[in-house]
C-alpha cells in the first residue's frame, strides 16, 4: 500500500491508513475520501524560479509528476554533477505522481539541490526517488520542501548504499495538510558513510513526517542522525527513525539525534526513534527531547532590547541551525538558512 | 533629579514578599552600592527593574529619567537605556556573541527611532571594545557565554555593556566568580563607563568589588528593605562586623 499504488490503482483502499504501524500519525486514508482527477500537464513557461536559483543551471524538473526531461540523473564514473530536482505542483484538487532514477558511479560526485514547489492548492503529489551509488560514490541531497497548506505530498526515496560511498542528506520542510518525506537506506557496510539530516518548521494546523529506515547489513558501516524541529499553532511534527543493525553488521557506528521545541499548546510532536540489533560489537546510540524555548534565555535577551517575537525566532532558528549547519555544499547552506529565516515567521 | 527612583517598592515571588517597602534614589553620574546577605533581595530587586516574569509588584512605583519603568516591557526597558549585567549569564547555543549584540543594538535603536548600526562601524566598534577588555576577538564569533569560563561570562556582560552604552546599569554580583585579575579587567571597563550621562547600582555581597569600583553611595538591603546608608566607609564597616546587627534591625 502506497500513495503511488493508490494513484496507479485509483482505489482508495491503496492508501496507507492509521491502522499501520508505520503510517498511525501520518493518516492518509483518514484525510481523502476520494482520490481527486489527475493533474493537467501544467504550463512549463510559469514555472517561475526555484530556492537553489543560481547554483546550478543543471535543472531537472517534474511538472505535475511530468518528466520536462531526463527520468534519470546520471553521473559518470569519477564525474562531478551539481543538478536541482524541481518537483513543482502546479495544480488545484487534482493528483499526480512522478518518478526519477539517480545513478551515481563509482568514484563520481552528485550533489543533489531538490525542492517541492506547491503552486496551486489541496493537490496530491507523490514522488518516488531511487538512488544507486557505486562504490566510493559520494552524494550530498539537500532538501527544500514548500507545499500548499492544504496539499497531500509524499515522497519516497530509496537509497542503494555501496562500500566505501557517501551518502548525506539534509531535508528541511514546512510541512503541508499530510507530508512525509521518507528515505529508506540499505547500508552495505564497507566503509560506507551515511548522514541523514532532517529540519522541519511548522505552524497553523501543518503536518509533517520526516521517516527514515537505515538497514546495516554488513561490517563496518557509519550512520549518524540529526533532525530538529519547530511546531507552533496546531501543527505536527513527526519523527519515525529506524536504525536495524543485521546479524554480523559488526563495528557499525550509529548515532540518532532527534530534538524537537513546541512553541504552542496545541502543536504536537510524535517521534518514534528505534534501534534493532542483532549484531554483537556495534556503537549505538539515540537521543530524543521535546520541549519548550528557555524561558531564562528569553528574558535574557529581551533584557538586551530583543522584542519577544524576536527573541523567539533568533532562538529558534539557533536551535535549527545546527542542521543547517551540518550541509557541506555552501551554496545550498545558505540558501537554507535563507529558507530557515522566512519561515520563522509563521512559527510566531 | 535622579535618574532611578525606586519608592515603597513591594514585590512577591510566588506567595513570598521578598521586597518590602524598598526606597531608593540614585542621580546622574553617581554609583550606588547595595550590599546585603544572602536572601535579602538583591537578585530580586534587579530582576524586577529589569521586568523578568514571575515578579509581582504589588505596591510602589520605580522610574527612570521619570518615566515608569514598570509599565514596559523588559526590551523597552533596555531601549530607554537600562541594563543588567547578570548573575549568571545565559549561554545562548548557536547565536555568534557578535550577531547577538548587533540584533540588540539594532533592536535598541529603532525602538529609539535610530537608524541601523552599519556592519563596519559595528565592527569597528566590537574591536576596540573587546581589545580594552582583553577579549579574543575570535571568541565574539562563538556562539553567545556557550562553554565561556564563569570569568569570561563576566566580562562579555561588560562588552555587551559597551557596546549598548545604556544610561543606567545595574551589575548584579558581577564580583562573584572572579578571579583578582578578572575582577580587575572588570572593574577597569565598568569605572571607563562612568560619567556625568550615566548612574549605576552595583549589587555584592563582599567589599572586595568596592575596592575596584569605587561607590559614592552605600546601601544596606535587609529584609527586603534599605536599613541603612552611607558613605564608602560603610561597606569596610560591614565587612568588619558582618550584617547582623542589619539583620536583627530588619527583623
Amino acid at each position: 500500500m502506497s500513495l503511488a499504488s493508490a494513484l496507479a490503482t485509483g482505489d482508495v483502499a491503496e492508501l496507507p491508513n492509521r491502522r499501520q504501524e508505520d503510517w498511525r500519525w501520518t493518516d492518509l486514508r483518514g484525510a481523502l475520501r476520494a482520490l481527486p482527477p489527475a493533474s493537467p500537464a501544467g504550463e512549463a513557461a510559469a514555472i517561475g524560479s526555484g530556492p537553489f536559483d543560481g547554483l546550478t543551471s543543471d535543472q531537472i524538473v517534474f511538472l505535475n509528476g511530468r518528466a520536462q526531461s531526463e527520468t534519470v540523473i546520471a553521473v559518470a564514473e569519477a564525474a562531478a554533477r551539481t543538478a536541482a530536482l524541481r518537483w513543482v505542483s502546479q495544480t488545484s484538487n487534482t493528483a499526480h505522481g512522478g518518478k526519477v532514477r539517480i545513478v551515481v558511479a563509482a568514484g563520481a560526485r552528485l550533489v543533489l539541490l531538490e525542492s517541492y514547489e506547491g503552486r496551486g492548492e489541496a493537490y496530491v503529489a507523490d514522488a518516488v526517488l531511487e538512488f544507486e551509488l557505486g562504490e566510493g560514490a559520494s552524494v550530498e541531497r539537500v532538501v527544500l520542501a514548500e507545499d500548499a497548506a492544504d496539499a497531500i505530498s509524499v515522497s519516497t526515496a530509496t537509497v542503494a548504499l555501496a562500500p566505501h560511498a557517501r551518502f548525506a542528506q539534509t531535508v528541511l520542510t514546512s510541512g503541508a495538510k499530510r507530508q512525509r518525506l521518507e528515505t529508506q537506506v540499505s547500508h552495505p557496510g564497507g566503509g560506507g558513510e551515511l548522514r541523514l539530516d532532517g529540519g522541519y518548521l511548522i505552524g497553523g494546523a501543518r503536518h509533517a513526517d520526516l521517516t527514515t529506515v537505515v538497514a546495516h547489513q554488513g561490517l563496518d558501516g557509519r550512520t549518524e542522525q540529526l533532525t530538529k524541529g519547530a511546531v507552533a499553532g496546531a501543527a505536527r511534527g513527526v519523527f519515525q527513525g529506524r536504525i536495524v543493525v543485521a546479524e554480523g553488521a559488526d563495528h557499525t557506528d550509529a548515532r540518532m539525534g532527534h530534538h524537537a521545541l513546541i512553541l504552542s499548546d496545541r502543536a504536537e510532536v510524535d517521534a518514534k526513534p528505534e534501534l534493532e540489533i542483532y549484531a554483537d560489537d556495534v556503537a549505538c546510540a539515540h537521543g530524543n527531547t521535546v520541549g519548550a524555548l528557555d524561558e531564562d534565555a528569553l528574558f535574557y535577551i529581551r533584557s538586551r532590547g530583543v522584542p519577544e517575537h524576536e527573541a523567539r525566532a533568533l532562538l529558534t532558528q539557533a536551535f535549527v541551525g545546527e542542521v543547517v549547519d551540518r550541509i557541506e555544499h555552501e551554496g545550498a547552506r545558505d540558501a537554507a538558512r535563507a529558507w530557515v529565516a522566512s519561515h520563522l515567521e509563521a512559527l510566531a | 533629579m535622579s535618574m532611578l527612583s525606586v519608592n515603597n517598592l513591594h514585590v512577591r515571588v510566588g506567595e513570598a514578599e521578598i521586597i518590602r517597602g524598598l526606597s531608593l534614589a540614585v542621580p546622574a553620574g553617581e554609583v550606588h552600592a547595595i550590599m546585603g546577605p544572602n536572601g535579602a533581595g538583591k537578585s530580586t530587586l534587579s530582576y524586577t527593574l529589569a521586568g523578568r516574569g514571575g515578579y509581582e509588584v504589588t505596591g510602589g512605583s520605580a522610574t527612570l529619567n521619570g518615566e515608569d519603568l514598570l509599565a514596559l516591557e523588559p526590551n523597552e526597558r533596555a531601549a530607554k537605556g537600562l541594563f543588567l549585567s547578570f548573575q549568571y549569564p545565559l549561554e545562548i547555543p548557536g547565536v555568534p556573541g557578535l550577531t547577538f549584540i548587533r540584533t540588540a543594538l539594532n533592536a535598541q535603536r529603532k525602538a529609539r527611532g535610530e537608524a541601523e548600526i552599519s556592519a563596519p562601524e559595528f565592527l569597528k566598534l566590537a574591536r576596540a571594545e573587546a581589545a580594552k577588555l582583553k577579549i579574543d576577538f575570535d571568541m565574539l564569533k562563538r556562539p553567545l557565554n556557550v562553554g565561556f569560563s564563569g570569568g569570561e561570562k563576566k566580562r562579555m556582560e561588560i562588552f555587551q555593556m559597551a557596546m549598548l552604552s545604556p544610561h543606567f546599569l545595574i551589575l548584579d554580583e558581577t564580583d562573584s566568580g572572579l578571579d583578582i585579575d578578572a575582577l580587575k579587567i572588570v572593574a577597569e571597563g565598568v569605572n571607563a563607563l562612568r560619567g556625568p550621562d550615566r548612574a549605576m547600582l552595583v549589587i555584592t555581597h563582599y567589599q572586595r568589588l568596592l575596592d575596584y569600583i569605587r561607590p559614592d553611595m552605600v546601601h544596606v538591603l535587609a529584609g527586603g528593605r534599605i536599613v541603612a546608608s552611607g558613605g564608602p566607609e560603610l561597606a569596610l564597616e560591614l565587612e568588619a562586623e558582618g550584617y547582623d546587627r542589619f539583620v536583627k534591625a530588619a527583623a
